[in-house]
């Protein structure tokens, strides 16, 4: 799998990247993925993976498609050309739901969380689709019921804790509305783990936190993968966390990706630097 | 064959009266995204002021002043008062809620017209009022094509529509006032920040629309004869599915919709029975929304996640 | 700052430790009202139903007599309706319009199977098969009512539910009358017989009103607290979100319009035999709104609220059908209390009073000076209160026309109130008071039918406007999009 995109050479990802002969299917594969709405192309023939315990970042300029590639991946919109695998299997065309139920879970770069809902619920309420209770079995509190009741609140109670004191117990009963923006994103990672996720889409997760909490987030990213073996797509922004928690970057830019590898390669290449700069500061400081 | 043409001027001829009606509901619902239930009625106000205007003049019978003066006055203080109270209706009950969740403004608007309805009854009795049309208009006059008759009230109504309509699609298209509604209706912030006086125009719109319906009402008075405060729920219905039919939000789309469901319910009417007419209307309704939720001219919602 | 060590001691303005000891800065309604309030949230949830149940099973025995029994019967009823909207409209943010047609079918699924209408000598199912039966159909009909749900947002599901509604009007009224009887319905419904007793009395409906809501009120409330009610939630929330989060949205839909049919189906079985009968007229718009006022008032999303809000407002609007007299107690009385929940302190309510009454004297007497037939028609209430109100309020001979000038008036002098700032408002009230009394004692009093229509579409308007979690709801936060 190479690099598209102009004056990059391919570049080879890390052993442990999709695409190699004799490794193990990847656990997210877009081959040559491609979107159009009306007459915008989004996404133009993008090939992208994430491997097994793998951190892929993903950067680019605002409206370069990133949340967009979030959006075609978890089933809000059709690809019009392409493919999506999930390990090994493709879900393009499938209904969100499904698609969050065979192990995709993801945050929004706007918090979408269930803000008239305790923080409890809203991290029990994404366990749904994974349970199967019927709601006679609920009423009549029948044995399944309970059990799977018990069950959606020990999971809920486990994701949770992984943010220690941030959301710790006497959170649990508050309306998701009274927390803090930073612990409104916490929540809403929390969330996209109670859906027992393979793969995590985090998008923007450290948006408009200060460098402290950028920091518990950049650690938390990376104690998803090494205590629960998530594999991780993160759309950032801030340097600071892609360097420090990823394996591979890719930069995206109008829906093309233009370059590929680790933070340092990326970071100084020239079509990376365009695209977030513009072209030739020089020439701009000599016409005015 | 006589009775198809027959049926199609009758058909022309309400559809013009639900087209103006839509018309508003259509403009109001382009700026505000608000389905105002209360518009039907407004059309039934309009209604009951082109009954007392006669009266005030003499009644049907003795009238003191010339039939077309007697017309301009009708229709000039219904769409005036009538604008005057959308304008009302918008101010103290729908501008608090522009900010709140859909549901609120739907609901109210739901009270507004539940209001006025009651109101109505309270304020001008359950007797059904008569315009007694054919006492001053002559129900002879009229054209004649072969066997089939467009009478003088029917022209009117059929002049006036088409002159109010293109007006309108004029003024919404080729004047300032036009740009600015439409800019409100595409982006309401965004118009804000571009300089528009957003309270101004949704003010003027609601006038619009509310004295289209009035004028529709007066209209219905002459064609029907006879007004009550429950007039208003079934046309606003009408005119809700006229709306919706031809795209909400587009004024060539209420138009389309209006002649449509006008036509629909003369063939009905005619050819098979009017106690079907208005099931007949609903399932056309529900069957346009099942497979082209946007109307037949109007464009797709597009959501950005 | 990791993620483990324990907050520092003490609440610290603007960390998440301050935000978090909420409890001791909560506000609470002042003095007694408080109390009861804390009170209240401490209880569990059924306990408190339990103490609304034992209530409403005590309140015949205190001696009500038929009219008053009817009230509650109606109002247990509309009760039941608004338990059930609040599942589709407050639980899964739905807004159906058209949720009158499902008592209808209740009502009309009913009577048909259990009574002599059908064939030679009808069908006679014992009751617990037919309204099981009925409940079954009626959750059917919900799911195909809600399928435009998938494809269709909010305002477009309200007209398509909407012309639903009318559609069965229409459809009972018109279609297959000798089946469904047209205009005429179907009378002589068979009564309910369960284990073995048979429901004749008014009493005895009641009770068996107050048992069905009761039951229902449980019912819905385990489901809140299940996975079925958190899915609801969720997909009023953010129906994006919720389908990311593995919740299959248009299922929970269509889930939550068939449960809310069941439990209107319910409400109309019950409804078709206390009536003895069933009218196409019964399901028409004026019920849904009625449904919705009490939804509104009481607070959607809130099963409690739902019961309590509809209570409240058919006990309202059956009141004001009796004799002016009492009807009159009812108004004056809610407009005080009105005044008394709303004008702090206590000196200018007394004040704005004191205007009032010595504004009517005044009124009062120079009207009797300028004409006599200005003054004389009476008040159209009996008793202390027309004793009371002789020399205070104008009633002219010919009130009706001066009523409705007096109407119009009063509604333009409510939406100044509400818009202007203190000092004016306070001038204001006095003269709002006397027309308002002046309207209610020409026009409104004899037009009680009317009277309380206006009522409920002035409760839906103020609810929207100025609180619209309702009594009992807690205000929702709703993110800007």
């Amino acid at each position: 799998m190479s690099a598209a995109g102009p004056g990059g050479p391919p570049e080879a990802g890390p052993p442990a990247g999709p695409g190699h002969e004799g490794s193990p299917a990847p656990v997210l594969d877009l081959d040559r993925l491609s979107l159009s709405f009306g007459g915008l192309r989004a996404l133009s023939e993008l090939d992208l993976g994430v491997g097994e315990r793998e951190i892929v970042s993903l950067i680019g300029p605002n409206g370069a498609g990133k949340s967009t590639v979030f959006n075609v991946i978890t089933g809000v919109y059709q690809p019009s050309a392409g493919d999506v695998r999930f390990a090994g299997r493709s879900i393009a065309g499938l209904a969100p739901h499904r698609i969050a139920r065979l192990g995709i879970g993801r945050t929004f770069q706007s918090l979408r969380l269930f803000l008239n809902m305790s923080v409890l619920e809203n991290v029990m309420a994404a366990t749904y689709g994974n349970t199967k209770a019927m709601p006679w079995e609920s009423v009549l509190r029948l044995p399944r019921a309970r059990r799977e009741e018990r069950e959606v609140r020990a999971l809920a109670e486990d994701v949770l804790s992984f943010f220690g004191q941030r959301l710790a117990g006497y959170r649990w009963d508050q309306p998701a509305y009274s927390l803090s923006y930073a612990n409104r994103r916490r929540l809403e990672i929390a969330r996209a783990l109670a859906t027992s996720p393979r793969l995590l889409l985090l998008d923007e997760p450290a948006a408009g936190m200060n460098p402290a909490e950028t920091h518990e987030v950049t650690e938390l990213i990376s104690r998803l993968r090494d205590e629960r073996g998530i594999s991780i797509l993160v759309i950032e922004h801030d340097m600071h966390v892609v360097g420090s928690c990823s394996d591979r970057v890719v930069a995206l830019d109008h829906g093309v990706k233009i370059a590929e590898g680790g933070f340092d390669q990326v970071a100084a290449h020239p079509a990376v630097v365009e695209a977030y700069l513009g072209r030739d500061p020089d020439a701009l400081s000599d016409a005015g | 064959m006589a009775f198809f043409f027959q049926e199609l001027v009758n058909g022309l001829t309400t559809g013009a009266l639900y087209a103006l009606v839509a018309l508003g509901f259509s403009m109001v619902y382009g700026v505000l995204k608000l389905l105002n239930f209360a518009h039907g009625d407004l059309y039934m106000v309009g209604a009951y002021i082109g009954f007392f205007v006669i009266q005030w003049f003499g009644g049907a019978t003795s009238l003191s002043i010339p039939v077309p003066l007697l017309l301009v006055i009708m229709f000039a203080l219904a769409g005036g008062l009538v604008g005057g109270l959308g304008v009302a209706i918008e101010r103290f009950a729908y501008r608090p809620l522009r900010d709140a969740p859909r549901i609120a403004p739907l609901i109210t608007a739901i009270g507004v017209s539940f209001f006025l309805e009651n109101a109505a009854l309270l304020l001008f009795g359950a007797n059904y009022r008569i315009y007694n049309t054919p006492d001053f208009i002559n129900a002879h006059s009229g054209i004649s094509i072969g066997s089939v008759t467009i009478n003088s009230v029917q022209i009117l109504v059929l002049v006036m529509g088409l002159i109010l309509m293109v007006g309108l699609q004029q003024l919404v298209h080729r004047t300032k006032l036009g740009k600015q509604m439409r800019a409100v209706a595409a982006d309401r912030e965004a118009a804000e920040m571009l300089g528009v006086n957003v309270n101004f125009t949704i003010a003027v719109t609601f006038f619009l629309g509310s004295a289209l319906a009035g004028v529709a009402g007066v209209m219905a008075g002459l064609l029907f004869n006879q007004v009550t405060n429950t007039i208003g729920f079934i046309a606003g219905l009408k005119a809700f599915t006229a709306a919706v039919v031809g795209g909400i939000g587009s004024i060539p789309g209420a138009m389309l919709g209006g002649l449509m469901i006008g036509l629909a319910e003369s063939f009905v009417t005619g050819y098979l029975s009017s106690t079907y007419s208005n099931l007949l209307v609903f399932g056309l309704l529900i069957a346009v929304m099942l497979v082209r939720p946007s109307g037949l001219l109007g464009q797709a919602q597009l959501q950005k996640v | 700052m990791s993620l483990d060590s324990p907050p520092p001691a003490g609440p610290q303005v603007g960390s998440d430790e301050w935000v978090a000891r909420q409890a001791h800065r909560r506000e609470y309604l002042p003095s007694w009202l408080g109390s009861l309030e804390r009170a209240s949230e401490r209880a569990g949830w059924w306990p408190k139903l339990a103490a609304a149940a034992a209530a409403a099973a005590v309140l015949p025995l205190l001696g009500l007599g038929q009219f008053q029994l009817q009230v509650g019967i109606d109002a247990l009823v509309i009760a039941l309706l608004a338990v059930g909207l609040n599942i589709v409209v407050g639980w899964a943010g739905l807004l159906d319009l058209g949720y009158v047609a499902f008592f209808g079918f209740g009502a009309y699924g009913y009577a048909l199977v259990s009574s002599g209408q059908i064939g030679a000598n009808g069908i006679h199912l014992p009751s617990y098969l037919s309204i099981a039966l009925v409940m079954v159909a009626a959750a059917g009909l919900g799911l195909v009512v809600g399928w435009p749900s998938r494809r269709l947002i909010g305002d477009y599901l309200a007209i398509i539910t909407l012309f639903f509604g009318e559609a069965f009007v229409e459809f009972t009224n018109n279609v297959a009358p000798r089946t469904l009887g047209g205009p005429n319905g179907i009378v002589s419904v068979d009564p309910i017989r369960l284990f073995g007793y048979t429901f004749t009395s008014n009493q005895s409906y009641y009770y068996l009103l107050v048992v069905v809501l009761v039951v229902t009120m449980g019912v819905l409330r385990l489901l809140d607290t299940s996975r079925t009610g958190r899915a609801w939630r969720a997909v009023r929330e953010d129906p994006l979100a919720a389908a990311s989060m593995t919740i299959p949205v248009n299922r929970v839909k269509l889930m939550a319009f068939a449960f809310g049919a069941a439990v209107a189906a319910l409400a109309g079985t019950i409804f078709a035999v206390q009536q003895v009968s069933v009218f196409p007229t019964d399901f028409d718009t004026p019920i849904l709104i009625l449904v919705y006022a009490g939804l509104i008032l009481g607070g959607a999303g809130s099963i409690a609220g739902a019961c309590t809000g509809a209570l409240v407002v058919m006990v309202i609007y059956d009141g004001l059908l009796r004799s002016p007299t009492e009807s009159g107690y009812l108004f004056y009385g809610l407009i005080l209390l009105t005044l008394l929940a709303k004008l702090r302190p206590w000196r200018r309510l007394a004040l704005v009073l004191a205007a009032t009454v010595a504004l009517g004297y005044a009124v009062h007497a120079i009207a009797a000076a300028i004409s006599d037939s200005a003054v004389a028609g009476g008040p159209h209430s009996t008793g202390w209160i027309a004793s009371a109100l002789r020399d205070w309020v104008v009633v002219p001979a010919n009130a009706t026309v001066a009523g409705n000038w007096g109407f119009v008036v009063l509604v333009c002098l409510l939406i100044a109130l509400v818009q202007v700032s203190s000092p004016w408002r306070a001038i204001l009230l006095p003269p709002t008071l006397y027309l308002a009394s002046f309207v209610w004692e020409t026009r409104l009093a004899t037009e009680a039918a009317i009277t309380r229509q206006l009522m409920i579409g002035a409760i839906l308007i103020v609810m929207m406007n100025a609180r619209p979690q309702g009594l009992l709801g807690s205000r929702r936060v709703e993110a800007l999009t």
